[in-house]
């Protein structure tokens, strides 16, 4: 129910509440009216809705951003 | 699109946890955070590093009560046409599910999007209904159209739910000892990672956000035993690709616009304050329970639920779907006796689907 597929703007039309979102390849429309985005942005559809931009610098940083969190952490003590 | 399986750290990261040496016992409320652990087969790593995860009340399907399903059956036998997603159509209210009144020649529609429901609404001159499920990532949907006008023959049967109370009620019941929770990835894009904040003050519970891909539930598992070692209690956000420490705010404006919340039983849980959204009282005319209050009226306020079926102690985490003696024999994907093995996101669908041992673990 919750899931959420990202997908590409493609088009924007109807004043910004409508619009197309490339998902992998394959176009859909979708429903634009719950967030601000232009052409070209990632965003998260669920139940044919765009409820959030995707971060795409973010994204691609998540991996290096993790390896960290393992390095800044490895000192960390048991529970006692 | 992005590398998120990366194994070998996924197995750095059980080894880090191993030397850590835990006994935890985290919850996660998600039916998509379940379909990842079990498909990926995380619960035995994890269990192995002394990490037990379990699934809490994130089915939105599921927790719909057998009252609200006799609802959207009530509508459609009055003739109206009743349309709702795929995952809710055969779950049964207290013995039929809304697949039982369409094979009684009743109209019933599965659509992908409220979006589709509005425009069957235009083409015709019938009522035309949308059960209308799901938690914060879907509540903003139906808001929208709200907002938009639809049609008149159009109205919404709103079962959506808040999930912050409902994680508030399982501390509060007691029942289950909680070291932590995985957050809601998509529900909290919505309403943001601040919103949890209240749970960890109050209840000195640590939380992390989490994505979808293994290695984002690895990493937030890693990041609530990091909380748990050092003592601390706080709201984190692995999934800061998509969430925002204030959330979706146009999307909050317009939920918070057309929907208020009230108190609302779920299915396995009693009454819980705040966790229900309706329409406020200036949309009454697309509130299907205000506009066919006298009908609605003559149903019965108490349903049993089905017969030996468990679902109601797996949504407060209590007991795992293998547990269920009808689990896999009486009640199956084709044959489902309870909501958990209907819903894609119930945890007897997910284990049924792949076949392992146990949920979660
Ligand atoms: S296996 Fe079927 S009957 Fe048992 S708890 Fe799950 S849904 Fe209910």
């Amino acid at each position: 129910m919750c899931l959420g597929i990202p997908a590409k703007v493609v088009e924007i039309n109807h004043e910004g509440r409508k619009g197309k979102a490339d998902f992998g390849g394959v176009s859909r429309e979708v429903d634009l009216s719950l967030v601000d985005v232009k052409v070209g942005d990632y965003v998260i559809i669920h139940a044919g809705f765009a409820i959030e931009l995707l971060d795409e610098e973010e994204a691609k940083e998540s991996l290096a951003l993790w390896q960290e969190l393992l390095e800044r952490c490895s000192d960390t003590g048991t529970r006692d | 699109m992005f590398r998120y399986r990366d194994e070998g750290l996924a197995q750095r990261i059980i080894e880090r946890l191993k030397g850590l040496k835990l006994d935890l016992r985290l919850m996660h409320v998600c039916g998509t955070h379940q379909d990842t652990l079990v498909k990926f087969g995380l619960g035995p790593l994890l269990q192995a590093a002394g990490i037990e995860v379990r699934a809490g009340p994130g089915c939105p399907v599921c927790v719909t009560t057998a009252r609200e399903i006799e609802e959207a059956m009530l509508l459609a036998r009055m003739g109206k046409v009743v349309a709702t997603f795929g995952d809710m159509f055969r779950v049964p209210g207290e013995n039929q599910s809304l697949a039982d009144v369409k094979a009684e020649g009743f109209d019933v529609r599965m659509v992908y999007s409220i979006t589709d429901c509005v425009a069957l609404a235009e083409k015709t001159a019938r009522d035309v209904v949308f059960f209308s499920i799901g938690f914060e990532t879907t509540a903003p949907t139906p808001a929208s159209v709200i907002l938009h006008t639809p049609p008149e023959n159009f109205s919404i049967l709103s079962a959506h739910r808040l999930i912050p109370p409902a994680m508030e009620a399982l501390i509060q019941m007691g029942e289950l000892r909680i070291d932590g929770f995985i957050n809601p990835g998509h529900v909290s894009a919505i309403i943001g990672a601040n919103a949890y904040e209240f749970i960890s003050t109050r209840y000195q519970i640590p939380q992390v956000i989490a994505g979808f891909e293994p290695l984002d539930l690895l990493v937030a598992v890693y990041m609530l035993a990091i909380q748990a070692c050092k003592g601390e209690a706080k709201v984190e956000n692995e999934y800061a690709r998509v969430v925002k420490p204030e959330g979706n705010e146009k999307a909050k404006r317009i939920m918070e616009s057309v929907f208020e919340p009230f108190d609302l039983g779920w299915r396995g849980f009693p009454v819980i304050t705040g966790s229900g959204l309706r329409l406020k009282e200036e949309f009454a005319a697309y509130d299907a329970r205000k506009r066919y209050e006298d009908e609605l009226s003559e149903l019965s306020t108490e349903y049993q639920e089905p017969e030996g079926c468990k679902c109601g102690e797996i949504l407060r985490g209590l007991v795992y779907p293998e547990d269920c003696p009808l689990f896999g024999t009486v009640c199956t994907p084709q044959h489902p006796v309870g909501p958990c093995m209907v819903s894609m996101e119930g945890c007897c669908n997910i284990l049924f689907k792949y076949g392992k041992s146990r949920i979660g673990i």
